[in-house]
């Protein structure tokens, strides 16, 4: 079985669906001849040629609206934005015209959105963006977000083949510094499944993306405390009974990501928990997020921001002995 | 009189004519059952522009893809869609293309009529045009995309960069500016300073061409001319016809600020009156042209009004192919 990093496994992903799929083409800037700005389209061009592997002009919101007049046609366009940051500059076209296609006209816009996601790479606040919510929260569009490279080449494949918009995250702090088995011709992976990481009967830890590999950390650093991990992978549709059947048995959640705190999932979550599970909780819901602030430069400024592992650690001890 | 018309024939002039009475019939209509209290939501008249999108109607072929704007509703029934169809829309009936989910000729159908439901947002699908060239193209077809902006959507950074993308990639796509002198209240001189719009077509190395918006044959053999060197290979046409917009934004408009003397400039270059006079229409035609529009829009209307509402419960339904996903009911809506 080969050992291939996150970004392998993307582009293992794309590319075996291309294989199987004529209808797959994928767009974007600088993807063909240089093969992306991350090389995780590196010999498509060579592969697949030109008319399905296309160098986009530097226009967000022109080759999104051309990927979605594509899907309009029967085919089935994965948009690659160079830093998922760019993406507010096609808001447009993917709230308005994709995310609302089927519901006003009964076209519906089958296309899969992907890029490079999130902080930590010291790269400023136009290159680390957390802009999951203003999808999750544009009716229409699926929201996904892996944290392994098997879950990434699996879902990767799920938003492809899906008949509605897919916004496909990958964290790129993650992209060369995992490795995993992921054997070739890997089955796709259902959108909207969480997945129980680690079991425990404490305590549980709701978490995503880069995030679940720092809660990770922590639990190895507080070995007294039994917690359940649960990774979301998708953040919408989210896994709302995952996470209430596990509260049911631990009666204590905290929620951690690197999206600042206004309007994050965990906000959505803890509501969820309220809704569900309120008898079920001995302990306040707890988050562990960024500030309200874009995500500054400096090291030391980044570091202040993000949750790191010792803030989950002390969250984590404070809602156990709670 | 006038010299005689070559292209199209004089079936096919009948033919245009008729669709042109019957975008009037609609406007005409449609601003008695607001007056009525019957539409809902807001209204965008045709009113004087009803040549653009019938004789660029006209010059698609079968097959080919095309986006209306608000004031094409000539452009969709060319296309075949009908009068019940945009009636029911108004009316927000269950009955409508969208189902009540949405307004104006928000509606399409990509494989009958090749009409793809376009949204409010201007220029918006001026890329989503290009891309369904490219598509098509990459399916080995040779369909031809064309939408329509007016001088305001110009201004959009969505027209630049579809328009661009189709240059690069040699799409056949093709976009007409409608000219109608007003972006709401604003005119066209406080959206660029270039005299005629199709000069725009200088920034992406594309062809560019400007003509008489009221001359339904005129619009008709220039925008023919562009679909065809469209679909042979030539890239992307912009074409722009100047027009004028007989009526306000909307209903609720009185478009004070609109001199009277270009109105009654304009209504002396009425797109009907002009067809008419250009074909030689007999009274006998125009009469059987006239009774076949009031019988279509009268069953249209009574349709229209016949039909439900939509059921408040189909609102949740549609967003995903998977409704589940939508699906919620509320804890105090649960069994205690």
């Amino acid at each position: 079985m080969p050992e291939v990093t996150f970004l392998d496994a993307i582009s293992r992903g794309l590319w075996e669906e291309m294989e199987a799929d004529k209808s797959v083409f994928l767009m974007g800037e600088d993807i063909g001849i240089y093969g992306g700005a991350f090389k995780v389209t590196k010999g498509f061009l060579e592969k697949f040629g030109p008319d399905r592997v296309v160098d986009a002009t530097l226009s967000e919101e022109g080759f999104v609206g051309a990927a979605i007049g594509a899907s309009y046609v029967g085919l089935r366009p994965v948009v690659e934005f160079q830093f998922i940051d760019f993406i507010a500059c096609a808001f447009d076209q993917i709230v308005n015209v994709a995310a609302t296609s089927r519901y006003r006209w009964g076209r519906p816009a089958p296309v899969t959105f992907r890029g490079p996601w999130g902080g930590g790479g010291r790269a400023g606040m136009f290159h680390s963006r957390n802009i999951e919510m203003w999808f999750a929260h544009s009716p229409g569009i699926k929201v996904v977000a892996p944290s392994t490279p098997s879950d990434a080449k699996g879902l990767l494949k799920s938003c492809i083949r899906d008949n509605d918009p897919c916004l496909f995250l990958e964290h790129k702090y993650l992209y060369r510094r995992l490795k995993e088995d992921v054997p070739d011709g890997s089955p796709a992976i259902p959108i909207g499944k969480a997945k129980v990481v680690r079991g425990g009967g404490q305590i549980t830890i709701v978490s995503y993306g880069m995030m679940v590999h720092r809660c990770l950390e922590a639990m190895a650093r507080m070995p007294e405390i039994s917690a359940e991990l649960i990774d979301l992978r998708t953040i919408y549709p989210l896994d709302r009974e995952a996470v209430v059947e596990s509260v049911k048995k631990t009666s204590k959640v905290m929620i951690v990501h690197e999206d600042t705190r206004t309007g994050g999932i965990a906000g959505e979550i803890a509501a969820v928990v309220n809704e569900e599970a309120f008898e079920h909780l001995d302990g306040p819901i707890v988050r562990v997020t960024s500030p309200d602030v874009p995500i500054p430069f400096a090291p030391t400024l980044e570091d202040a921001v993000l949750p790191g592992v010792a803030d989950i650690v002390e969250a984590a001890r404070r809602l156990a002995a709670y | 009189m006038a010299k005689a018309i070559k292209d199209p024939p004089r079936s096919v002039q009948l033919e245009m004519y008729a669709f042109l009475r019957l975008t009037r019939a609609i406007d005409e209509k449609s601003h008695q059952l607001h007056q009525q209290g019957k539409v809902v939501g807001g209204l965008f008249s045709n009113l004087g522009q009803e040549a653009i999108s019938v004789g660029s109607g006209f010059a698609l072929e079968k097959g080919d893809y095309v986006a209306p704007m608000t004031r094409n509703i000539g452009t969709v029934l060319v296309r075949g869609h009908s009068a019940r169809d945009i009636l029911t829309q108004y009316l927000a009936r269950a009955t409508s293309p969208t189902r009540g989910k949405d307004n104006s000729q928000h509606f399409g159908d990509v494989e009958r009529t090749g009409v793809i439901g376009y949204i409010s947002m201007l220029g918006d699908m001026v890329p989503v045009m290009a891309g369904m060239a490219l598509g098509s193209r990459l399916k080995g077809e040779q369909r031809v995309a064309m939408t329509y902006v007016g001088d305001g959507g110009t201004s959009t950074g969505d027209f630049y960069e579809g328009l661009n993308f189709a240059a690069v990639q040699r799409l056949a796509l093709v976009v007409i500016i409608e000219n109608n002198q007003y972006a709401y209240s604003t005119p066209t001189a406080k959206q660029s300073l270039l005299k005629d719009l199709s000069e725009k077509s200088k920034a992406f190395g594309i062809p560019g061409y400007t003509g008489d918006g009221n001359d339904v044959f005129e619009v008709y053999r220039m925008t023919k001319k562009c679909v065809e060197e469209a679909r042979a290979g030539g890239g992307p046409q912009l074409l722009e016809f100047r027009t004028f917009r007989m009526r306000g934004h909307a209903p609720h408009d009185n478009q004070a600020y609109v001199p009277k003397e270009l109105i009654e400039e304009w209504k002396r270059k009425d797109p009907i009156d002009r067809c008419e006079q250009a074909i030689g229409i007999t009274a006998a035609e125009k009469e059987e042209v006239g009774k076949r529009v009031r019988a279509t829009i009268e069953d249209a209307a009574e349709y229209a009004e016949k039909s439900p509402f939509p059921d408040g419960a189909e609102a949740v339904k549609g967003v995903f192919e998977d409704d589940s996903i939508v699906a919620f009911t509320p804890w105090w809506r649960r069994d205690a």
